[in-house]
């Protein structure tokens, strides 16, 4: 990447990689509560429905200082994640969890939609024929739900790649541990001489969040083409 | 294998209540939509939990809501063919026909021999999208069948299928029926199918059971009329003695001749008549000058007013029980009572293509 300075490319290299853990850890509990929203019936639904949905509602300074409360070293869940030699303030960790916060919603929103379309006679007909609930969700459920499981994830995975508020809240705006492309582009711009490092990564920017949607669609299509049984 | 169903289940103001057998064969549950019917399979399938009741089949309990047995669909060891095929649409047909394999061992339904059976070789690699509503049902049949059922069920099966489709399909119930591979509870609301599978009716009525015991029994009962009386019919069995030039076949029922459109059953070979109540005229006399040509002397077992104007009445003819929906009027003034001697005159049109079935 010669056309990037070094602290560009680092800014760029680090974001791919908190986008795609974020992206990786959220998606399995994205799938298990969007199925939990669509299908079950349960005390409480509301509440966790209104829990997923907030980080999309709350301003993103919020979210972030509410991150730095419970998961710094001094909250409840950080100080006992520090027991265990984890800690997330301030580390690319923390910036993963962040933008998995953050892009849980609209991961869920896509995932839970695409269940909602599943006709549930066909895992009454999969549970007639001998599968247990864990073998119908997993042979008739999950292939049926693949292309919304794949918007779900693009759509995570963009919203990691944008995501600023909450991380420079929780986890600030260290050079090479927790300068994401949108905190750097930031930095960029709070120096004389910047503007043309911020352009590069604005170029980076738009690159990879057109080539994401062109291949969610894609995959999307492939997927929907499959699921159709044409 | 024989089939114990014991519910009571109430939603809103219906309640369903309902105790039969369904012994080996196949067994009709027959009533109007709204009856009760699918409530029945599905409490048999455990895709509905009744408010109580026991479900067995031989010593295996099912659901036994005081004993606290309720075992989920996927270990009941059931077959179900839904309305609608409900093929796995991401998988090839193959694979639709596969899947109980992955997860039922100790398998004995032939592969090969059930895609023969249905004549559904040259579908295995392609998708349920692609292919029609007729073969859809066909390897919705199959799937069931190689999930080696301990009984067979069928919720209106044909209802979504046009006529061709229905005639496609229906020969394929009537193997498994004689062949006596599984015990059959097939949903209906069509007396021609009742007519040409039942071996066994369980006639439903707002939730309860109106009548219950073998087809020609409870079809040719004028006490029960579950479907209303204009779908009340004799189920007669003949046997096919001749194809004369003029395009009529000749039948034997019980020695009396019935002449019918040309069918496409070799000579010789047996089947089951619907005589549609409607379709019969009584005479007391032997009438002549009459342009029928199926004329049936028999006696007047009973007559049972309808609630309107109308009136069955069950003649017993050497051909089998035959009923006749008259007025009550041409009752009265032709002075019929039981015992009486009587001819039914039937219309041969009235011997309809689809109720003329086949039967060994």
């Amino acid at each position: 990447m010669g056309w990037l300075e070094p602290q560009e490319w680092e800014a760029v290299a680090l974001s791919l990689r908190v986008s795609f853990w974020a992206t990786l850890v959220a998606l399995p509990l994205g799938v298990f509560i969007a199925h939990a929203l669509a299908r079950w019936h349960f005390p409480g639904k509301q509440l966790l429905n209104g829990l997923v949905h907030l980080p999309l509602i709350l301003p993103p300074v919020v979210t972030g200082y509410l991150l730095l409360l419970t998961f710094g070293t001094k909250g409840p869940v950080g100080s006992l994640l520090q027991d265990f030699g984890i800690v997330l303030a301030f580390r690319w960790t923390g910036a993963a969890l962040a933008a998995a916060v953050m892009g849980f919603p609209l991961m869920v929103r896509a995932i839970r939609l695409s269940i909602e379309a599943v006709d549930p006679k066909l895992e009454q007909a999969a549970s007639v024929l001998g599968a247990s609930r864990t073998w119908v969700f997993l042979t008739v459920t999950l292939p049926l739900i693949l292309p919304g499981i794949i918007a779900g994830s693009i759509l995570g995975f963009a919203k990691a790649m944008g995501e600023f508020g909450a991380t420079i809240t929780f986890v600030s705006n260290i050079p090479g541990e927790t300068r994401t492309v949108p905190t750097a582009i930031y930095a960029f711009l709070q120096v004389p001489g910047g503007e043309s490092s911020a352009m590069r990564l604005v170029v980076v920017s738009v690159v990879v969040a057109m080539g994401a949607l062109i291949m969610s669609e894609w995959l999307a299509r492939r997927a929907a083409k499959r699921v159709s049984g044409t | 294998m024989t089939l114990a169903v014991r519910i009571r289940h109430s939603f809103g103001d219906f309640t369903l209540d309902v105790d039969f057998e369904a012994p080996p064969g196949l067994t009709v549950l027959f009533g109007r939509s709204g009856s009760g019917k699918t409530t029945v399979i599905n409490a048999v399938a455990g895709l509905l939990r009744p408010d109580e009741g026991r479900i067995a089949v031989d010593g295996q309990t099912l659901l036994d809501s005081k004993g606290c047995v309720d075992l989920p669909p996927h270990r009941r060891g059931l077959g179900y063919v839904f309305q609608e095929a409900r093929l796995f649409p991401h998988m090839s047909v193959r694979q639709n026909l596969r899947f109980s394999r992955w997860f039922r061992k100790g398998r004995r339904a032939d592969f090969g021999q059930v895609v023969e059976m249905l004549g559904i070789g040259d579908l295995l690699d392609r998708r349920p999208g692609a292919l029609s509503g007729g073969e859809r049902q066909r390897v919705a049949i199959g799937r069931a069948l190689l999930g080696d059922p301990g009984i067979l069920l069928a919720d209106e099966p044909l209802a979504a299928l046009d006529e061709a489709r229905k005639a496609e399909i229906l020969p394929y119930f009537e193997r498994l029926r004689d062949e006596a591979a599984v015990p059959i509870l097939y949903v209906s609301h069509s007396a021609a199918e009742v007519a040409r599978l039942a071996t066994t009716v369980v006639a439903l009525e707002n939730g309860r059971i109106a009548g219950q015991g073998p087809a020609a029994e409870v079809l040719g009962d004028p006490m029960l009329t579950p479907l209303g009386a204009r779908a009340v019919g004799a189920v007669l069995s003949a046997r096919v003695v001749a194809h004369h030039d003029d395009g009529l076949s000749e039948l034997d029922a019980g020695g009396v001749p019935l002449f019918v459109p040309r069918l496409a059953q070799a000579t010789g070979q047996t089947l089951r008549l619907r005589i549609a109540a409607q379709e019969v005229v009584l005479s007391r006399a032997r009438p002549e000058g009459l342009s029928a040509l199926n004329i049936v002397p028999g006696t007047i077992e009973r007559i049972r007013p309808g609630d309107g104007p109308g009136a069955i009445v069950s003649l017993a003819t050497p051909a089998g029980r035959i009923l006749s929906r008259i007025t009550q009027r041409s009752a009265r003034a032709l002075g019929l009572a039981e015992g009486m001697p009587c001819h039914a005159i039937i219309k041969s049109v009235a011997i309809a293509p689809q109720d003329v079935g086949g039967r060994d």
